[in-house]
C-alpha cells in the first residue's frame, strides 16, 4: 500500500514531540513531565514507523514507554511532590546554555544554507517487510561480538545493582 | 462509489493491506460493536457463573434470569454523580481512564478473525499487541496516582510491578511460539499474527502441541502471566477489595469508573485472542488435517448456526419453564423473542453464503470465549496470592521455566530441520 498524508505525519509526530520534549523540561511538577516524555518517547515511534523500520518502533513502545516509564513513574510516585514543586527547576547556567543554542542555531543555519547537497538525493528503498529479519541478522551474526559485551554490561550492572541493594544475600 | 465497496469483496487480503478506507472503518465499527456486546455478555455471564459456583442465583429481578442487569447497570453508572476528590490532579486524574480504554482497544487492530477479517496485519503484529497492551498500566499508574489518596497509590505501585515483572515471562512465552513459526518451509518466522496462524496451517499443528510438551508448557506460562497482566483474580492485587478498597479506581465514579470496567475486559478478550493466534490455531476449525473432504467440511461449517439454534432451544424452555403469575407475563414474552431471535440468526447462518463467511470468525471467537470462562472459573475457585508470593512465582518460577523453554525450543528447532 502507498503511504498516505507523509508530510502531515511527519509535521505532526515531529511537532508532538518537540512540544513534549519542552513540556519535559518546563512542567514543574515531575509526574507531568514523565507524561509528556512518554508522549515524546511515542511521537518518536511513529517517527521510526515514518522511515519504514517498524520493528524499531515497536520496540521502543515497549521498552521505553511501556517499561522504562513505568519504572520512571512508580520511583516518581514515592518522591514527595509539595517539596519537589519547590525547589529550584533550573541550573541557572546561563552562559553555557546560550553557547549550546548558538551553536545548534549555527548548524541549523548552515543545514539551511547548505541544502539538499548535503542529503542523498534518491531514497533509500527500505523493504518494510524484512525489516526485523535484517535486524536480527545485523545483531546475531554482524555484530554478534559487540553484542554479548553489552549484554554482559548489563548483567554486572543487575549483579552490582542486587550487591548494593541487598546487605546480606 | 459502488465498485469502491464491492472491489474488497473479491479480494483475498485484510482492508488496510487493500488500502480500503472505507472496509476499515466498517470492519473497525463492527469490532468496536461486537467487543461492547461480548463486554455486556461477560458482565452478565461472569456474575451468574460465579453465583451458580456459589449456590446462589445471581442477578434475578432486571429481565429474565436478570438478562437485562448490564443494561440497568450500564443506564446508573452513566447518569451517577461524577465525583472527582479535591486534591486530585484533574488533568491526570481525567487522561487516566482514556488512556486505559484507548490502548486495550487499539489493540485490536490487528487481530486476526480470520484470514481476511482483520482490520490490518501489522509486520510486526504481536510485537504491537504487547507494546500497545503494555501502556495500559501507565493509565492505571497515573490513576491510582492522581487520585491522591493512599489505598488507589498501593493499588498502583502493586500494578505497576506486577504488570512489568509478567510481562517479562509472558515475552518469553511468546517469543518461543515466535520461533516456532520459524521452523516453516520456506524457512523465515513472522511476527504478524496472520502470519503465525498460516504457519500453524503450513506445519499442520497447533503450537501448543509442537515440541510436546514444549508448546504446552509456554502456553501454561503465558496463560498464568495473561491473568496477571489483566489484573484479574487470582492475581487482582491492584484491586484487591479487602485490602484496598478498589485499589487504583477507588476514587472513581460513575462513568470515569465504567471506562476501566470496559478497558479491563476488553484488555482480557484481546490477551485470550494472543493466545488463541499463538497456540490455539486462531480462526482454524478443529482437526483441518485430519478430518478433510467436502462431508467433513460441511458439518464443521454448519456448527455456528447449531450453536446459534441450540442457545435458541434452551431460550424456550426457559420460557416454558417462566412463572405463570401474570406479573411476568411482559417477560416470558421479551424472553421468547429473544429466544426467537437467537433462532433467527442461527438459521441465517445455515444459508450457504453467510456460512462460509462466518466460520473462521466462529471458531476464533468460540476459543476466545473457553478463555473467557476460565478467567470467571479462576475467580470462582482460587484465593487471591499475597504480594511476595506473587513476585515469587513471577521471577523465580515463570521466568526459569520461560527461559529454558525458550532454549530448549531453539535447540530443537536448529536439530530437526
Amino acid at each position: 500500500m502507498q503511504p498516505v498524508a507523509t508530510t502531515f505525519f511527519f509535521y505532526f509526530l515531529s511537532a508532538l514531540t518537540v512540544i513534549s520534549g519542552i513540556g519535559v523540561i518546563t512542567r514543574r511538577n515531575p509526574v507531568h513531565s514523565a507524561l509528556a516524555l512518554i508522549l515524546a518517547l511515542l511521537g518518536q515511534a511513529g517517527l521510526y514507523l515514518m522511515l519504514y523500520a517498524p520493528f524499531v518502533a515497536g520496540v521502543q513502545i515497549i521498552l521505553y514507554a511501556g517499561g522504562i516509564m513505568v519504572l520512571f513513574l512508580f520511583v516518581i510516585m514515592l518522591v514527595n511532590i509539595e517539596r519537589s514543586q519547590k525547589e529550584e527547576q533550573f541550573n541557572k547556567q546561563w552562559i553555557v546554555g546560550i553557547a549550546a543554542a548558538l551553536a545548534l542555531g549555527v548548524l541549523f543555519v548552515v543545514v539551511y544554507t547548505k541544502g539538499k547537497g548535503l542529503f542523498p538525493t534518491t531514497l533509500a528503498q527500505l523493504p518494510e517487510t524484512d525489516n526485523t529479519q535484517s535486524i536480527a541478522l545485523l545483531l546475531y551474526r554482524d555484530y554478534m561480538f559487540p553484542f554479548e559485551i553489552a549484554s554482559l554490561l548489563l548483567l554486572v550492572a543487575i549483579i552490582g545493582a542486587v550487591v548494593m541493594a541487598k546487605k546480606r544475600i | 462509489m459502488l465498485d469502491y465497496i464491492t472491489s474488497y469483496l473479491k479480494s483475498d487480503t485484510t482492508p488496510g493491506q487493500a488500502g480500503n478506507f472505507l472496509w476499515a472503518f466498517i470492519y473497525i465499527l463492527l469490532i468496536f460493536l461486537g467487543l461492547s456486546v461480548a463486554v455486556i455478555a461477560m458482565n452478565w455471564l461472569e456474575r451468574k457463573i460465579l453465583a451458580h459456583m456459589q449456590v446462589r442465583l445471581g442477578p434475578m429481578r432486571v429481565g429474565p434470569h436478570g438478562l437485562l442487569q448490564p443494561i440497568a447497570d450500564a443506564l446508573k453508572l452513566l447518569i451517577k454523580e461524577d465525583i472527582m476528590p479535591a486534591e486530585a490532579d484533574p488533568i491526570v486524574f481525567w487522561i487516566a481512564p482514556l488512556i486505559v480504554v484507548i490502548t486495550s482497544f487499539t489493540v485490536f487492530i490487528v487481530v486476526p478473525f480470520g484470514p481476511t477479517h482483520a482490520v490490518t496485519d501489522m509486520n510486526i503484529g504481536v510485537l504491537f499487541m504487547l507494546g500497545v497492551s503494555s501502556l495500559s498500566v501507565l493509565g492505571i499508574v497515573t490513576a491510582g496516582w492522581a487520585s491522591n489518596s493512599h489505598y488507589p497509590l498501593i493499588g498502583a505501585l502493586r500494578s505497576s510491578a506486577q504488570m512489568v515483572s509478567y510481562e517479562i515471562a509472558m515475552g518469553l512465552a511468546v517469543i518461543s511460539a515466535i520461533l516456532m513459526t520459524s521452523l516453516n518451509t520456506e524457512g523465515t518466522g513472522t511476527l504478524s499474527m496472520i502470519g503465525i496462524v498460516q504457519a500453524q496451517q503450513a506445519q499442520q499443528t497447533w503450537f501448543i502441541f509442537k515440541f510436546f510438551p514444549l508448546g504446552l508448557i509456554a502456553f501454561f506460562v503465558f496463560a498464568v502471566a495473561m491473568v496477571a497482566e489483566t489484573n484479574r483474580a487470582p492475581f487482582d492485587l491492584p484491586e484487591a477489595e479487602s485490602e484496598l478498597t478498589a485499589g487504583f479506581h477507588t476514587e472513581y465514579s460513575g462513568f470515569r469508573w465504567s471506562l476501566f470496567f470496559l478497558a479491563e475486559y476488553s484488555a482480557m478478550i484481546a490477551v485470550s485472542s494472543i493466545a488463541v493466534t499463538l497456540w490455539l490455531g486462531g480462526w482454524m476449525r478443529p482437526f483441518p488435517h485430519w478430518l478433510t473432504g467436502d462431508t467433513w467440511d460441511l458439518v464443521f461449517s454448519l456448527f455456528p448456526g447449531v450453536t446459534f439454534v441450540l442457545l435458541a432451544l434452551m431460550t424456550f424452555y426457559s420460557t416454558i419453564r417462566m412463572p405463570k403469575h401474570p406479573y411476568f407475563r411482559v417477560q416470558t414474552i421479551g424472553l421468547a423473542g429473544f429466544g426467537a431471535v437467537l433462532g433467527l440468526i442461527g438459521l441465517a447462518l445455515f444459508m450457504p453464503p453467510v456460512r462460509d463467511r462466518i466460520q473462521d470468525i466462529y471458531w476464533f471467537a468460540i476459543k476466545v470465549a473457553g478463555f473467557m470462562y476460565l478467567y470467571i472459573w479462576y475467580r470462582g475457585t482460587f484465593p487471591r496470592y499475597r504480594f511476595d508470593q506473587l513476585m515469587r512465582v513471577g521471577w523465580k518460577v515463570l521466568l526459569p521455566i520461560g527461559l529454558g523453554v525458550l532454549i530448549v525450543t531453539g535447540i530443537l528447532g536448529v536439530v530437526l530441520s
